[in-house]
């Protein structure tokens, strides 16, 4: 099922479509963004230098720093009085990254997500079941938005709580689940746990994304629940989730959105664009947003492009599933998470010395994130609860700032490895 | 009257608390008292020891988080009812106990260590009651 025609545009005509709107844009940009004004003028390009798509690679790149120096609204294209909407994810240091939507970007939303959606198999008589988090994360509204246009019936019951979402599921008769892939799996064990029989479940497909995921794990999730499960991938600077989407014809690959963003693979150290096949880091163009336009976004995740026909009909092409990061940032249970970010929030406390160690881990099907800090002689009280509330509170100023939870373990000083040079803070128990 | 308790960070790991009292034993130092306090992933102990300073210095040198806090050390008859006694003093008198840990010694009275909120306050709303606090050097004469 194709919700759009675009999906389905000869390769010739999506790069005509591709070039006119690449031209807007790139004029956009250099008349409403000084940021992109000032990088332009300093690489001596011009807007009317675009003639063919490969010239996009004359562009220079933006990265998430250029995000963070800008922040928070340095980079918008429109007054604020157009913006309808906010939304934001994890910044590298203490300010989160934050984009902003038009009406018309919400309405490209919302349809790229019923893209996403009816590619997975779901139609309007479907019940989702939402359980991606609400807020400023555009996992939440990011599906709702996509899902009400599409007219099915949403429930919008964000993450956590898991027995609440057991009987939710059972006695409204979800169908379509979406979620992040670990909870799928977190429902999965609780499910075996109490007994519950699976047949009294109507779940039929899920669609998961906002962390990598495996195609052992895909297995695992489709046996236990009895469903078929897809990925769908995306970030908040680009659109959020609804940047490409796997087919249930294939379930292999997932169709980048190409008539909305030009996707391109680069190689990491040099910037050079790579063919097609080859494995790099994925660079978006936003084709189409007004708010929060980006040119060439390093996104930091390691794919390639595979161009070859699907058995959908669809012609856009397909990234692989990302297998990696080229920093630091880690995701647990579907939240990005920056070392650095932690260092910020250690550095908060008085008498607090940046010694720590970070330990991700998953034993069931959750992540869970360790942070140990050395207990300096500034710090350490002979009082038992004093020492309490200092791990405490370091918990609940990580929770706060984070947007998980992370357990604190203080440990003896000088216990933790000093490094020359870049510290390797963290270690990942890991296996996908 | 206050007497120097040293207090020393243990994380929970095997070994740990002996090499804490090899390293106070091969230096010479006497432990008089000792507690160790307990949540799930470390320990605070805490001693009276008979020589504080060295103590500090041997301990950090093996890379333990020390500190020092301010006790009484009280001397009660060893005898069924004693501690009450001391306590109901404590009460009327309005002192806050944080926590305490008791010996006998090879005198006839047992030895009690107790930490006030304040210990300051303690010592001076006890002056005028028949409560025994003992100076450091009574102390370290338990041990002689």
């Amino acid at each position: 099922m194709i919700w759009s025609r675009e999906e389905t545009l000869p390769r010739k005509e999506l790069r005509e479509l591709q070039l006119e709107r690449l031209k807007a844009v790139v004029e956009r940009v250099y008349e409403r963004v000084p940021f992109y004004k000032k990088k332009f003028d300093q690489a001596g390009v011009k807007p009317g230098d675009i003639k063919d798509l490969r010239d996009i690679r004359n562009l220079p790149f933006t990265t998430k720093d250029d995000l963070r120096d800008n922040y928070p609204f340095g980079m918008f294209a429109v007054p604020m009085t157009e913006v309808v909407r906010v939304h934001a994810s994890s910044g590298t240091t203490g300010k989160p990254t934050v984009v902003g939507y038009t009406r018309k970007d919400v309405e490209t939303w919302a349809d790229l997500m019923a893209r996403a959606l009816v590619g997975a198999g779901v139609h309007e008589g479907d019940i989702i079941h939402n359980a991606y988090g609400y807020g400023l994360f555009t996992g939440g509204l990011g599906f709702h938005y996509g899902a009400e246009k599409l007219g099915a019936t949403v429930i919008p019951i964000s993450g956590g709580n898991t027995q609440r979402q057991l009987m939710i599921m059972q006695d409204f008769g979800s169908t379509v689940l979406c979620c992040t892939p670990s909870y799928a799996l977190n429902l999965a064990d609780v499910i075996e746990q109490q007994g519950l029989d699976l047949k009294k479940f109507k779940l039929r497909v899920g669609i998961f994304g906002a962390e990598p995921w495996s195609e052992r794990m895909r297995d695992e999730i489709q046996k236990r629940l009895n469903i078929k499960a897809l990925d769908i991938y995306g970030l908040s600077e680009v659109i959020g989730p609804g940047v490409s989407c796997e087919c249930i014809e294939a379930q292999s690959g997932l169709h980048v959105y190409e008539d909305h963003f030009l996707v391109e693979v680069i190689d990491p150290e040099t910037g050079e664009a790579l063919p097609p096949g080859e494995e790099g880091e994925l660079v978006f163009t936003t084709l189409t947003k007004e708010v929060f336009p980006l040119i060439r976004y390093r996104t930091r995740d390691i794919s390639r492009l595979i161009p070859d026909p699907c058995v959908c009909g669809r012609t856009f092409y397909r990234m692989a599933r990302v297998t990696g990061r080229t920093d630091d940032m880690l995701i647990i249970r579907g939240v990005n998470v920056f070392p650095s970010q932690i260092e910020h929030v250690l550095l908060n406390i008085e008498g607090l010395e940046p010694h720590y160690q970070i330990i991700v881990d998953r034993r069931g099907a959750l992540d869970e994130l360790e942070v140990q800090v050395e207990v300096s002689e500034k710090v350490f009280s002979d009082e038992m609860k004093r020492l309490d509330e200092l791990k405490r509170r370091i918990e609940h100023d990580l929770k706060d700032f984070l947007g998980v939870g992370a357990k604190v373990t203080l440990v003896e000083p000088r216990t933790i490895q000093r490094f020359e040079g870049k510290a390797k803070r963290v270690i990942d128990k890991r296996k996908f | 009257m206050k007497v120097k308790q040293i207090s020393v960070f243990m994380e929970n790991k095997p070994g740990r608390l002996a090499e804490m009292a090899s390293t106070l034993g091969e230096a010479g130092i006497n432990i008089m008292a000792l507690t160790l306090a307990e949540s799930s992933d470390f320990g605070v102990v805490r001693m009276i020891v008979s020589d504080f300073e060295k103590a500090c210095q041997v301990l950090r040198e093996k890379n333990f988080t020390v500190t020092e806090t301010e006790v009484l050390a009280i001397e009660i008859p060893d005898r069924p009812g004693s501690l009450g006694e001391v306590l109901k003093v404590f009460a009327q008198k309005g002192l806050n106990v944080e926590y305490m840990y008791a010996f006998v010694t090879r005198k006839e009275d047992a030895l009690i260590v107790f930490r006030f909120d304040d210990p300051d306050k303690a010592v001076e709303v006890l002056k005028d009651t028949k409560v025994k606090i003992l100076s450091n050097e009574e102390v370290l004469a338990l041990v002689q």
